[in-house]
């Protein structure tokens, strides 16, 4: 799920990934297959999330810039008190600006379980940038009918102690090669976030997810948080400027 | 006669010195030890109910559930409209809002970069309003150990020995990390104007203090509070009061609004104080009784040593005439002269030593730097009412007792053996 954002961010990144339904793939194959299809060069897109608070929603729209997995950049549009904050990952290190302050803080630390703006997913969730192969090893369960399309469904244990879900479950659909369903678990096995691709499009040759539900399942009353890609545009040409310190307060 | 015997026990040492002396040190430490305690539960029902529960404290259904979880998220809305409500349907008491967060508390270099960060626990107190009481309450002028207090909404007092830590100096510009209301991640610059010592144990060392209005600012909070807190105006909790009124303002809620509507919890129903409100109650009777206990036998005693010491002096008087009656009430008069200007002495420097606890107090915070409990770092006395009159048992009547049972020893005394007694 952490995947999800790096997904979405990556997805619009993505490569050309060819349908492999029909074939009798392996799950690491599987998995590689739908990392080649959600990622890319470099992307720029335009998003919404709605975040379903259990007071109201909240609309909160952004433009990132991103460079594989290493890299993103990204600056809030709206609402008025989040626009001009920006965003800044670099490998490991991610940095905040905010107008209101005038001030660059590093997110680490306990800081990096806090959520993105109120959101279901945390800082944490955005800095995962490793290959989900090279994080977990993947287990094929079987094939699943996922509102009424074929998936299979994915067993995904860490490789090594320390990341934050110790047990994923995936259902990625056969034709799309996108995770149409995730599950993450913690090491006792309770469910810790779950993501769903509600509606997918398909952009420069092939499927991407259009909308997400995210969900932290910890959040008692959660109704989630919707991921709305508006635009994207894949290996456009990035400025190495953009991913500086100076970017932020610019 | 009582003239007479005022002046036989002031011009006989022997029979008035000792006594006095004993009934003056018993009564003075009796008036002592309940000035004491009831200094000590005042003074941690008093400081737990400023900075922590109020008489009473009204936060919406969803946060009252999850409270030690401070969430935000789950804040009362619409406080100015709740707080005139409030204060129309209770006149006996004052309301103020609060806000409690936890963040992060960020010290920048010359160059905005992060020099120092450490954990803050931040409360915005009603410091700025014309009318509140916050700052009476609180103590601030006096807990001040340095700088001014907050004139602006992005003005900020910081405790003394985490600015130290921090290296933060009056003057100097703090950026809080925390989260706002929606859950999204907030930065929001504050001034430290002045450096706190509260002395009320660990609680008061991560606290940033700052106004209402500051901490709406930075957790987009407009006109919202994660409490508001009721006071009786005099600042005395009564226990069966607040109950009660709880209960009804919950009642007539009931059934009524969602999650987010008011509900009222009372100081008792808050951080386990209940329990402590009846064992204060229960202790009070036991430890008072207890000591009084003990001063009453201690006194008693010195009655009864006292008829005894007299033995042959009370044969002479019989054998000169003196009825048995008219010594024993002698005896038991004089009991009551010197149990009286004992008690009085007692009294008046008990209540003198009480009342310098009450005001000044005597500060013991260096034994009390690891302790997470609301309680003052300087010991407090209280002049209660039965203050006045608690003495007069034990000073009074306890010598009086003795001196009645000892005297009974006159009644059996034979006229045929006085002298034969006086002889020997």
């Amino acid at each position: 799920m952490i995947r999800s954002i790096s997904l979405v961010a990556t997805a619009l990144l993505a490569g050309l990934g060819a349908p492999l339904s029909g074939q009798e793939m392996t799950a690491e194959e599987i998995i590689a297959a739908m990392d080649n299809n959600l990622s890319s060069e470099n992307q720029v897109l335009t998003s919404r999330m709605v975040i379903h608070g259990r007071r109201a929603s909240r609309t909160i729209v952004s433009k990132s810039w991103v460079v594989g997995t290493e890299k993103s950049f990204t600056e809030y549009l709206a609402p008025p008190r989040e626009a001009g904050t920006k965003m800044l990952k670099v490998g490991d290190q991610l940095r905040t600006y905010s107008p209101q302050t005038d001030r660059v803080i590093q997110i680490s630390g306990h800081m990096l379980r806090q959520s993105v703006m109120g959101s279901d997913f945390s800082y944490q969730d955005m800095m995962e940038d490793q290959s989900l192969l090279d994080m977990y090893s993947a287990e094929l369960e079987g094939s699943e009918l996922l509102d009424g399309r074929e998936s299979w469904v994915i067993r995904l244990t860490a490789r090594k102690p320390g990341q934050a879900y110790p047990l994923r479950r995936a259902w990625i659909d056969k034709e799309w090669l996108l995770p149409m369903q995730e599950e993450m678990y913690a090491k006792g096995g309770k469910l810790l976030k779950s993501a769903r691709v509600l509606e997918v499009m398909r952009t420069q040759g092939r499927w991407y997810p259009k909308v997400w539900l995210f969900k932290d399942e910890l959040k008692r009353n959660s109704k989630g948080t919707e991921w709305i890609v508006d635009e994207i545009a894949f290996d456009v040409e990035i400025p190495d400027s953009r991913f500086t310190r100076a970017a932020l307060r610019r | 006669m009582l003239k007479f015997l005022v002046k036989g026990v002031l011009r006989d040492r022997s029979r008035s010195l000792f006594s006095i002396i004993a009934i003056t040190i018993g009564v003075f430490l009796a008036v002592v030890y309940r000035g004491f305690v009831a200094g000590i539960f005042d003074d941690m029902l008093r400081q737990g109910a400023i900075m922590m529960t109020g008489h009473v404290k009204v936060t919406t259904r969803a946060y009252a559930a999850e409270a030690e979880l401070m969430p935000v998220d789950l804040t009362l809305l619409g406080v100015e409209e709740i707080l005139a409500s409030l204060t129309e349907e209770f006149p006996d008491m004052f309301w103020t809002p609060r806000i409690t967060f936890g963040g992060l508390l960020d010290v920048p270099d010359e160059e905005g970069l992060t020099r120092e960060q450490g954990p803050v626990a931040a409360m915005a107190i009603d410091l700025l309003s014309p009318g509140s009481r916050m700052v009476e309450l609180w103590d601030l002028e006096n807990r001040l150990s340095e700088g001014r207090l907050p004139a602006a909404a992005d003005e900020a007092l910081l405790g003394a020995g985490y600015a130290e830590k921090l290296q933060v100096g009056v003057g100097d510009k703090v950026t809080i990390i925390g989260a706002t209301m929606h859950g999204a991640f907030t930065t929001y610059n504050f001034t430290i104007v002045g450096m706190l010592k509260l002395g009320v144990g660990s609680l008061g060392k991560n606290l940033l203090l700052i106004d209402l209005g500051g901490a709406q600012q930075a957790l987009d909070m407009e006109d919202g509070a994660t409490e508001i807190l009721g006071f009786y105006h005099d600042i005395f909790y009564v226990d069966e009061s607040a109950v009660a009124q709880a209960a009804a303002y919950n009642a007539s809620r009931e059934g009524r609004g969602d999650e987010f509507s008011p509900h009222m919890i009372p100081l008792r129903d808050q951080y386990d104080m209940g329990a402590m409100i009846d064992y204060m109650d229960v202790a009070v009777v036991i430890f008072i009784g207890m000591f009084f206990l003990v001063i009453t036998v201690v006194l008693w005693n010195l009655g009864v040593m006292n008829g005894l010491r007299r033995y042959g002096e009370l044969g002479v008087r019989l054998a000169m005439g003196e009825t048995k009656a008219h010594v024993y009430n002698s005896l038991v008069v004089e009991s009551a002269v010197v149990g009286v200007g004992g008690w009085l002495l007692g009294t008046a420097l008990g209540l003198a030593l009480v009342y310098y606890l009450q005001e000044v107090g005597i500060d013991y915070g260096a034994l009390m730097e690891d302790y997470n409990m609301p309680i003052s770092h300087v010991m407090r006395g209280k002049i209660t009412p039965d203050s006045y009159y608690i003495g007069f048992f034990p000073g009074v009547l306890a010598p009086m007792v003795g001196t009645m049972l000892a005297g009974r020893a006159i009644f059996k005394r034979e006229m045929s053996q006085l002298f034969k007694e006086l002889e020997t």
